[in-house]
């Protein structure tokens, strides 16, 4: 592995081209390196979840760079983009987005079989073990709508790291939770960071969760105001 | 193994709404059934007509006439002069066919080829004070049941009986009708030339065809030479070849050896083809609206799956899944429609056509039932197929492809 940062943004903007067009984030340079936890906070329209689309590649800059592990991302065809999105990333959205024809364990095997890089019986085993780190493996052959939000977005999780990416992007993954299962949450993702050493970077309102993270950036109207290390 | 994701998702799609796909795939399945049912009909009957106009009548049919006029030797000597002539008349002499002797000898020489030589003319047929006029055909019986159906139509009696007969004639059912005329009356046959002569009917055949039936008179050769007055003459070769599909390339060949307008079944009956291809116009493209609708079916559903999936699409792309993945996810739904619809399609059609076999037709004036003419060829499946399979894969290819251009970012940051 390189010493460069795990994703790097260069002087960033991205404009959305409307009939007036709108600037979602403006100027942005950022570091992250392997292994940090950073939250990202602002204000509803502050430009957060532009960011955060635009660090996970499925946004693509205006102007400016985005780099992976040093590597430009200027000119990559969609499809190379989509590679590095099945093996280096992971995202985890405010609504677990799971695929309702399949279950749980289907789920979260999904991005393996489509990288296609283990077996049948390992893709299988590492789904479980998966579910398992997470405390849902009984539910494994239910289907997502048989699930409490907690379970299901628990399932997103694992399912983000299906293909052990080392970078996990959550945007507002507490955001429809209760009390209990946003703690939960909170609890894993700090987890991937400090014991699993994977780079996180997750937007929330949520104060709490924004201060569990050892760096935070701080948004305003589409440009960094605060960036915060603990 | 990626591909095999894409059609897994896509299996888990169709499965999750099992009645919609049930009903687009019994849409294509109705599509090739009712092609293969209508085109077996209408190929069928197709050959089967074709069939009854090869066998009918005999294959070509060597006329005593020119497709041309002889041009003038004025305008052979001076070509590029400005001649005109005005009231010019056909040369007259005895018509007939030159040497048709030896022509049907040389044609008899080829392996199945039956040639004979007929004489064609009117006349009137007159029997209890009543008259009716009739074409009459001086034939040789040998050859003549080879050459037409006419024998296997003979209601009494034969045409080989005009061989034993003196002086026999062979006679329609309408015109025995008309004249009141039976077997082995005399009736007194009236020639243009003046010629009267006393013949006996020998037999009496029923084709179907009221023109024949009612207007036509088969005697000897012979016979008709005398009625009409024509020694020794034949205006007509008829012929049978092996092949009925060569008759046209024959026909061009001995016209072009022996000038004497010669023609084949296929121009005789040419208008008569020419219906046939309207008849398949029609049928393809009724059938081809069927299958439209079908295809119309897919697109719709598809495309709703499209709509109500943009979510799904979204998060398997942000997953890392390839805009092609995606395009597959949703043709591999159109094939399998497509598919399985092609595969009931085709029982569809194998009951359909076991059931139109059962069907009996009573055609008018003929006593005895028939069965449809059905033609069971591995052709009516294999079109039906085809066009069940292009039009799935057509209709799922829009939106499939639609479905690739989502852009993930849209559908998240409007969800979110």
């Amino acid at each position: 592995m390189t010493g460069a940062p795990i994703v790097e943004l260069k002087g960033v903007t991205r404009v959305l081209q409307d009939a007036v067009p709108v600037t979602l984030v403006q100027d942005i340079d950022l570091v992250i390196n392997r292994g940090e936890f950073v939250s990202i906070t602002g204000a509803s329209g502050s430009g957060k979840s532009s960011l955060l689309y635009l660090l996970g590649l499925l946004d693509l800059p205006t102007r400016g760079h985005v780099l992976i592990e040093g590597e430009d991302t200027a000119g990559f065809t969609p499809d190379h983009l989509a590679d590095i999105r099945l093996a280096k990333l992971g995202f985890v959205f405010q609504f677990h987005f799971l695929l309702p024809e399949f279950t749980v364990l289907e789920n979260v095997t999904l991005p393996m079989l489509r990288l296609g890089r283990l077996g049948e019986k390992e893709i299988h085993d590492r789904g479980m073990s998966l579910l398992a780190d997470f405390q849902i493996a009984d539910q494994a052959n239910k289907r997502p709508d048989q699930l409490s939000g907690g379970q299901r977005q628990r399932v997103a999780v694992a399912r983000a790291l299906a293909n052990d990416p080392p970078l996990v992007l959550a945007d507002e993954p507490t955001g429809n939770l209760d009390m209990r299962n946003s703690e939960i949450v909170q609890a894993i993702f700090a987890e991937l960071s400090a014991k699993q050493g994977r780079t996180v970077i997750a937007v929330t309102h949520d104060k709490d969760f924004a201060d569990s993270a050892p760096r935070n950036v701080h948004l305003v109207d589409g440009r960094i105001e605060r960036d915060i290390r603990r | 193994m990626f591909w095999r994701v894409s059609i897994g998702i896509a299996a888990a799609q169709l499965a999750h709404r099992r009645r919609q796909t049930i009903v687009s795939t019994l849409g294509v399945a109705l599509g090739v059934g009712f092609f293969v049912a209508t085109s077996a009909l209408m190929s069928g009957s197709e050959k089967d007509m074709v069939q009854r106009l090869v066998d009918n009548a005999p294959h070509i049919t060597v006329k005593d006439e020119f497709r041309t006029a002889a041009p003038q030797p004025v305008f052979i000597v001076y070509p590029e002069a400005a001649v005109s002539l005005t009231s010019t008349k056909p040369r007259e002499y005895l018509r007939g066919i030159k040497n048709h002797g030896a022509k049907i000898e040389e044609l008899s020489r080829q392996t199945g080829v039956i040639a004979e030589a007929a004489l064609t003319g009117t006349a009137i047929v007159r029997y209890a004070a009543k008259d009716v006029s009739a074409g009459i055909a001086g034939i040789d019986p040998e050859k003549e049941r080879f050459l037409t159906t006419i024998e296997d139509d003979m209601q009494t009696g034969s045409l080989m009986r005009l061989k034993t007969a003196s002086q026999g004639i062979v006679i329609g059912q309408g015109m025995a009708i008309r004249l009141g005329l039976g077997m082995d009356d005399l009736a007194t046959v009236v020639s243009p030339e003046g010629i009267v002569r006393r013949m006996k009917v020998v037999g009496i055949f029923r084709t179907g065809n009221l023109l024949l039936d009612e207007g036509q008179v088969y005697m000897l050769l012979k016979d008709a030479q005398v009625l009409l007055n024509k020694p020794f003459v034949a205006n007509r070769i008829r012929i049978k070849i092996a092949d009925p599909d060569m008759a046209e390339e024959v026909a061009a060949e001995l016209e072009s050896r022996w000038g004497y307008r010669t023609e084949s079944w296929q121009e005789v009956n040419r208008d008569f083809l020419g219906l046939f291809v309207i008849r398949n116009i029609i049928t393809y493209s009724i059938v081809g609206a069927i299958m439209a609708v079908a295809a119309f079916g897919i697109f719709n559903i598809i495309s709703t799956v499209v709509m109500e999936k943009r979510r799904d699409i979204a998060i398997l792309m942000s997953m890392g899944f390839r805009a092609s993945d995606i395009q597959w996810v949703f043709l591999v739904q159109g094939v399998f429609v497509g598919v399985i619809g092609m595969v009931l399609g085709w029982l569809l059609g194998l009951i359909l056509l076991q059931m139109l076999g059962t069907v009996e037709i009573k055609v008018p004036g003929l006593m005895d039932t028939q069965k449809l003419p059905l033609e069971k060829g591995i052709f009516q499946f294999g079109v039906g197929g085809l066009f069940a399979l292009v039009s799935a894969i057509a209709a799922a290819w829009i939106p499939a492809r639609k479905a690739s251009q989502v852009r993930p970012v849209d559908i998240i940051r409007g969800a979110t």
